[in-house]
């Protein structure tokens, strides 16, 4: 498949939708449960009950969701420290991430990783790194597993614009092409690089073509558009399963936060973060998609309502587990009795 | 004038090689670059070119002709009835540093001079290199273990840089024996994930000196995410080849890292010394769930010693070795430093000072019982390594010995290490930079 920057995604869903009503209202809540917790993370960061680093997934919740729909369960996800969302879109309960973010005894890593160290084995969620472009080779290597098994799984490996600027992005690039492993690389590009604009910090004015050195096929996606996110994220698997390779899709999206919370964004200004707001929304457009499906207003709020009940019930459980015993300190250090 | 055509030294560490062919009879004319004869060595065949134009007088050492020492005379070139003069052939092309022919050392079989150390008996030995103990190791463990595989530069088609791997990619075929590119940081952070999700790669690094263009992947990937995932991910990997100096290539490719790594939690380090060591400890590297650092020596790799030749033989990460007793001091040692410690304890043993000798296999885990048990006996401990001094190993060593049995202790414990300084290029400098018998020798004796 040649390098392209053609927006198949809009073709498609003009002549049939990416989602049916069903899938999309599914979509729909999974976003909007990401959308709602990481409102509460902010809350209670703001309580001083989340230390430390805290990076928020809002505004970009359409690019995990949409993916998740145009892929299997078994397939391998891995991203960066803006993984709060990618976990909630891979299935893994709210209570065990928020209770990882309050570093209580409950959270996915018993509270020794915190909001960028989280793990699920049984979810097939790999982390959660916190070293830019890092989970990059990783996930490469995680295709590497399928490829060395030959099954059928595609390594979903999640970075941002800043980590596309990584050397070891283009080794891993480059180790994909000539193995052909079934690897999708999925730039977020936020737009910003902690408080550098992509402009700034790339003279690769297209990062959808960033592979082309290397043949990789790929795909610019709208990913504030969760249709257009799964129609492109099936394209790309297609080729992965068929052992074409990998694939790079470059998700164009937006942070409306701050790159933690402890970031005052003077880089770019309120209008511009309203504008986005107001204008393109995952959240809203998916809203107005099922509306016009016919979902009721009444249905939407009673979603809305459940999430959040089922947000505050994860926030109280990050608050009532305990903190890990004293005696964690020394556990999974090394895997011991061997 | 005629000239002599000597054997030349192919690579950084080789003392002699085979003569396999010649390109060349005698009455032949040569120009410079003309390739004239094929030459073996333990790592590879290569091609050997004229430097001088002339005709080939005398042929001096037959084809076939084995263990020809560095700097022997192999032939002679120039004009009938001519006397001769010694000038080296062209070391060849290769991508391996090459060395200039030097003096040529006797290739030594470095074997334990005692072997009253009571290990579990393993039944036969036989003389391995170290360099066919490594090998063996890994090739056991994949035929018992489909989920273990080789990755690295040059190990499949090229047989392995310092052919460690050779014939590997014919036994296991090159989904299990892979070639990289030269792209250390990518491939590490590549098999770190594929051990993430539960293969277990064995990755060779040419030299640990390029690991270091990896080593975020090695310390904040491999070792931490076990603990950062609450116990729930693991990884299951070898990283190995050599470190340390091997012989003339300069600072940037001859550092230890055994205190860089020895430094980090989530990590294991070990460090064969012999080829019962680097068999044994590679096996249980490889069955270990956790990320091991391997250390390896060029120098040793052609080393011959009596290794265990069943199929079970294994040794225990975590575990030192004495490989001499004695009573008056105890000198810690780790790879090929242990062969210079020896050397020194038969120089005291003239001198009527009974050294006892401990190869510390692995570092980390550190085997504190037995330093403690034998310095408790000699009272006195000295630490060899070759890396530098500062924050060393010695200096765990001589801490450890100094919180566990000071009163045991009839002077300050010793450090022997490596000069402080980037490795020197220049022969005589380097041979000052690394730890001699002597040095060893002159330790001890300060403190007895």
């Amino acid at each position: 498949m040649a390098v392209t920057q053609d927006k198949p995604t809009k073709r498609t869903r003009k002549s049939e939708p990416a989602m049916e009503k069903a899938e999309l209202l599914g979509a729909y809540s999974t976003m909007l449960l990401i959308r709602r917790f990481e409102e509460k993370a902010g809350q209670l960061y703001g309580m001083g009950l989340i230390a430390g680093f805290c990076h928020l997934y809002i505004g970009q919740e359409a690019v995990v969701v949409g993916m998740k729909h145009a892929t299997s369960e078994g397939d391998e996800v891995i991203t960066s420290y803006r993984d709060h969302g990618h976990m909630l879109a891979c299935g893994m309960d709210p209570k065990g991430v928020m209770a990882e973010l309050t570093g209580r005894a409950g959270g996915y890593s018993r509270g020794k990783g915190g909001s960028m160290h989280m793990f699920s084995r049984e979810k097939n969620f790999f982390g959660g790194h916190g070293i830019v472009g890092a989970q990059v080779s990783l996930g490469t290597g995680l295709g590497f597993s399928n490829w060395y098994r030959a099954n059928d799984r595609v390594s979903l490996t999640y970075f941002g614009d800043g980590a596309a600027n990584q050397g070891q992005v283009y080794e891993s690039f480059n180790l994909a092409s000539l193995m052909k492993l079934p690897v999708i690389f999925i730039i977020e590009n936020n737009r910003y690089s902690m408080g550098t604009s992509v402009e700034r910090a790339s003279a690769s004015r297209d990062l959808s073509l960033n592979g082309s050195p290397w043949g990789m096929a790929s795909l610019s996606v709208d990913g504030m558009d969760v249709m257009a996110v799964k129609a492109a994220g099936e394209v790309a698997v297609a080729h992965c399963r068929s052992g074409k390779g990998p694939f790079l899709l470059e998700m164009k999206t937006y942070r409306y936060r701050g790159h933690s919370m402890s970031d005052p964004a003077k880089y770019r200004t309120r209008e511009e973060v309203q504008r986005m707001r107001a204008e393109h929304d995952c959240l809203d457009a998916a809203k107005k998609m099922l509306e016009d499906l016919g979902v009721s207003e009444a249905d939407l709020k009673k979603l809305d309502d459940d999430i959040k009940a089922q947000v505050q019930e994860a926030a109280d459980f990050a608050q009532t587990s305990p903190e890990p015993e004293l005696s964690e300190i020394w556990t999974d250090v090394l895997v011991e009795g061997v | 004038m005629a000239t002599e055509i000597l054997m030349p030294a192919l690579s950084p560490t080789m003392t002699e090689g085979k003569l396999s062919k010649w390109l060349k009879k005698v009455g032949d004319d040569v120009k410079s670059g003309d390739v004239i004869a094929e030459i073996e060595t333990d790592k590879a065949t290569m091609e050997v070119e004229a430097v001088d134009e002339g005709k080939i007088l005398s042929i001096l050492v037959e084809e076939g002709t084995e263990g020809v020492p560095v700097n022997a005379v192999i032939a002679t070139l120039g004009v009938a009835g001519e006397t001769a003069k010694a000038v080296p052939a062209a070391a060849p092309k290769a991508e391996l540093p090459v060395a200039a022919p030097k003096a040529a050392a006797p290739a030594q079989a470095m074997k334990p001079e005692h072997h009253e150390i009571a290990e579990p008996s393993w039944g036969e030995t036989k003389p391995t290199t170290v360099r066919e103990a490594l090998r063996a190791g890994m090739s056991l463990e994949m035929r018992a273990d489909p989920d273990v595989f080789l990755m690295g530069e040059e190990v499949a088609q090229y047989q392995g840089a310092y052919k460690i791997s050779q014939g590997m990619l014919d036994e296991f075929g090159p989904r299990r024996v892979i070639d990289t590119p030269i792209t250390e940081h990518g491939f590490t952070g590549m098999a770190v994930g594929a051990a993430m999700n539960g293969l277990k790669p064995i990755v060779e690094f040419m030299t640990f000196n390029f690991a270091m263009q990896a080593i975020d992947q090695i310390i904040n990937s491999a070792a931490k995410t076990l603990y950062m995932s609450g116990g729930q991910m693991g990884c299951p990997i070898v990283f190995r080849g050599p470190n340390g100096a091997a012989s003339r290539v300069g600072a940037q490719h001859s550092q230890c890292f055994a205190s860089w790594y020895a430094h980090c939690p989530g990590l294991k380090v070990v460090a064969p010394w012999s080829a019962a060591d680097a068999k044994g400890l590679m096996r249980a590297a490889i069955r270990d769930p956790n990320p091991v650092i391997f250390l390896e020596n060029e120098i040793l790799y052609g080393q011959s010693f009596d290794c265990p030749v069943s199929d079970d033989f294994i040794l225990p990460i975590g575990k030192a070795k004495v490989e001499r007793v004695g009573s008056d001091v105890t000198i810690v040692a780790f790879s090929m430093m242990v062969d210079v410690a020896l050397k020194a304890a038969e120089i005291l043993a003239g001198q009527g000072i009974s050294a006892e000798v401990i190869n510390l296999r692995t570092i980390r885990p550190l085997d504190v019982a037995t330093i403690i048990e034998s310095v408790k006996k000699t009272n006195r401990v000295v630490s060899v390594e070759e890396g530098w001094p500062f924050a060393g190993i010695g200096s765990e060593i001589c801490m450890t010995v100094t919180e566990h049995c000071f009163d045991w202790l009839d002077a300050p414990p010793v450090r022997v290490a490596g000069l402080d300084v980037p490795m020197p290029y220049a022969a005589n400098l380097e041979k000052l930079a690394l730890p001699q018998p002597n040095w060893v020798v002159d330790a001890v004796k300060k403190i007895i």
